[in-house]
């Protein structure tokens, strides 16, 4: 990265601060003030989590850093640089809610897609694809087409995607939502362990306490109406973290309170 | 296997309507006959001489299949294949105006579909005019284009290809709208999210994406086409085509020819349509889509 923010003064560099921001849509029902004032910084290497009940603006606030909407008030930038020019510079990889993967395009091409718009040779592509879907654990799902695979295969196959390409960002909204829960719980492990391998900053939307809990360095709770963070929560739990932590104490205080931070802003409304 | 027997069931059935009609219509002039030769018909004789009229009001499918294989078949056993007689030689004619048509309205429909999706000014402005262009009747229409063209001297076969492209660019414009279009936002977002060019989401996102709404207009377009060329070959008196076979035919009260003539242009066009099937099928199996 060539950004003017690499060496920061702090003892973490910051790679997407948000200062104030506002977005409001401008709706046939009048005004939907999706995000009121939020202000957050994230520190290179974080894994951040946003949850909060329906419509208080996590898809919004992601989509903000990834220059798909564009906020009305105060000010974002990506490392060191608006949304739009860590886009063009492509400092990020977006995991959609549904995989979103072409159904004309095997797992391969589809994960080298992306690879492919940004100019990667194509021994550099083949590279990579076989590289991110052992990652991913998909080795040998290379030449099946998406229909061929399950509902969690495919979210994984989209994970590889955002991965495939040099991107220190990782935003995820609801990777996965849609999935049960021993899959998720698998993906959650696999998903830290790809982090801890990768360094990658992660921004990632769930509506899971313990996904929330369980993933993150930093959890922010949100609440609609207008959407705002109401609590940021410094998570206490060491980098390595095996599934069974979850039944740990200090696992237990930081959901606690995740669940009164959550708890608060309903009686807010 | 299973599917044969509905359709032999159904072509079966066809055939026995058809036969008990011809002897329906054809009757009378059977009976005119008798009474002015002054004998008595026997219902197996009404039967036969409904079955083998030379000017039947509706030729009997074998009067129909005898003529096309005198005028297909048996010509090309002369070596005769394209002489002005054979309806090889007609179908050729027809078929060539419309395969240009085809590919003239195709390519037409996919650069205004592409104008449509791409460009709001042309979404607005162009699509009533494409949706006005298919409420004028084309036999009103298909007179003046031949004449027109006729007037700046082209004739032949562009004139019957311009009606079959203005007939077989409709589908194509409507159905490639949808399918360009056929993206999900999520799927246009997310090539923004990997800064794609305007024309790397073109070929990689939203042409791909359009290519099953493309062969179902293709299809269309293709019948649309063949009925184009036929009917451009009717307001000219033109001597070629199986339009011309079809005008000749009713001039002379030539029903047989008629009959051969309007079989020859079905199997045309199921034949023709049929071939954008294969090449729908084998696309998109390769695409991994069907
Ligand atoms: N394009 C849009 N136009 C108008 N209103 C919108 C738009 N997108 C979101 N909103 C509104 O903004 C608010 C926040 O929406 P957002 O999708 O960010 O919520 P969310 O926290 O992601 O909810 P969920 O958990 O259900 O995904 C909602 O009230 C929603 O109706
Ligand atoms: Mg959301």
């Amino acid at each position: 990265m060539t950004d003017k923010q690499a060496e920061n003064t702090g003892t973490e560099q910051t790679v997407i601060l948000a200062e104030k921001l506002d977005l409001t849509f401008q709706t046939n029902d009048g005004p939907v003030h999706a995000l009121k004032g939020v202000s957050l910084d994230i520190g290179k290497g974080d894994f951040v989590s946003f949850i909060g009940p329906s419509g208080c603006g996590k898809t919004t606030f992601l989509r903000c850093m990834a220059d798909l909407e564009q906020p009305t008030g105060g000010t974002i930038t990506v490392n060191g640089v608006s949304p739009e020019a860590a886009r063009m510079a492509r400092a990020y990889g977006y995991v959609f809610q549904a995989a979103g993967l072409y159904p004309w395009r095997t797992i391969g091409r589809n994960i080298s897609l992306p690879l492919e718009i940004m100019g990667y040779s194509k021994a550099d592509q083949a590279e990579r694809v076989s590289r991110v879907l052992e990652l991913v654990e998909l080795a040998g799902f290379e030449n099946k087409f998406p229909w061929q695979l399950s509902g969690g295969m495919q979210q994984r196959a989209s994970i590889a995607r955002a991965l495939a390409f040099d991107a220190d960002i990782l935003l995820m909204d609801e990777p996965f939502g849609a999935l049960d829960e021993i899959v998720r719980d698998h993906l959650n492990e696999q998903l830290l362990h790809l982090w801890a391998r990768t360094e990658k900053t992660i921004a990632f939307v769930t509506h899971s306490i313990p996904e929330a809990v369980y993933l993150s360095t930093k959890i922010v709770v949100m609440s609609p109406r207008p959407g705002r963070i109401t609590d940021v929560i410094e998570s206490p739990l060491p980098k390595e973290r095996p599934l069974d932590i979850r039944e740990s104490p200090a696992f237990l205080e930081v959901a606690h309170r995740v669940r009164e931070g959550l708890r608060a802003g309903h009686a807010h409304v | 296997m299973r599917s044969i027997v509905p359709v032999l069931t159904v072509v079966g059935v066809i055939f026995a309507l058809w036969y008990a009609a011809a002897i329906w219509l054809n009757a009378a002039w059977a009976y005119d006959k008798a009474k002015r030769a002054d004998v008595a018909l026997s219902t197996s004789e009404l039967v036969a001489d409904t079955w083998s009229q030379e000017k039947p009001r509706l030729p009997a499918p074998h009067q129909v299949g005898a003529e096309i294989w005198k005028t297909t078949g048996a010509m090309v056993a002369k070596g005769r294949a394209f002489s002005k007689r054979s309806l090889i030689y007609h179908s050729w004619i027809t078929l060539s105006a419309t395969l240009l048509g085809f590919a003239l309205g195709t390519g037409l429909g996919i650069l205004l579909a592409v104008g449509i999706v791409y460009n709001t000014v042309m979404d607005r402005s162009v699509m009533p005019w494409v949706i006005t262009s298919q409420t004028i009747p084309i036999l009103a229409l298909a007179p003046m284009i031949i004449v027109v063209l006729n007037a700046v001297g082209i004739s032949g076969l562009l004139p019957k290809a311009m009606i079959s492209m203005y007939l077989s660019f409709f589908p194509v414009v409507v159905g490639m709208v949808k399918g360009l279009r056929s993206p999900e936002v999520m799927q246009l977002d997310q090539m923004r999210t990997w800064n794609a060019s305007a024309s790397q989401t073109f070929w990689r996102l939203r042409l791909p994406a359009s290519m099953p709404y493309l062969f179902a207009s293709l299809k269309v377009g293709m019948a649309a086409s063949l009925v184009g060329a036929i009917v451009g070959e009717l307001p000219t008196g033109a001597v070629a085509g199986l339009g011309a076979r079809l005008l000749a035919g009713s001039y002379y009260g030539q029903t047989i020819q008629i009959w051969s003539a309007l079989i020859m242009a079905a199997a045309l066009a199921a034949v023709l349509v049929a071939i954008i099937g294969v090449i729908q099928r084998v696309t998109l199996s390769r695409m991994g889509m069907a």
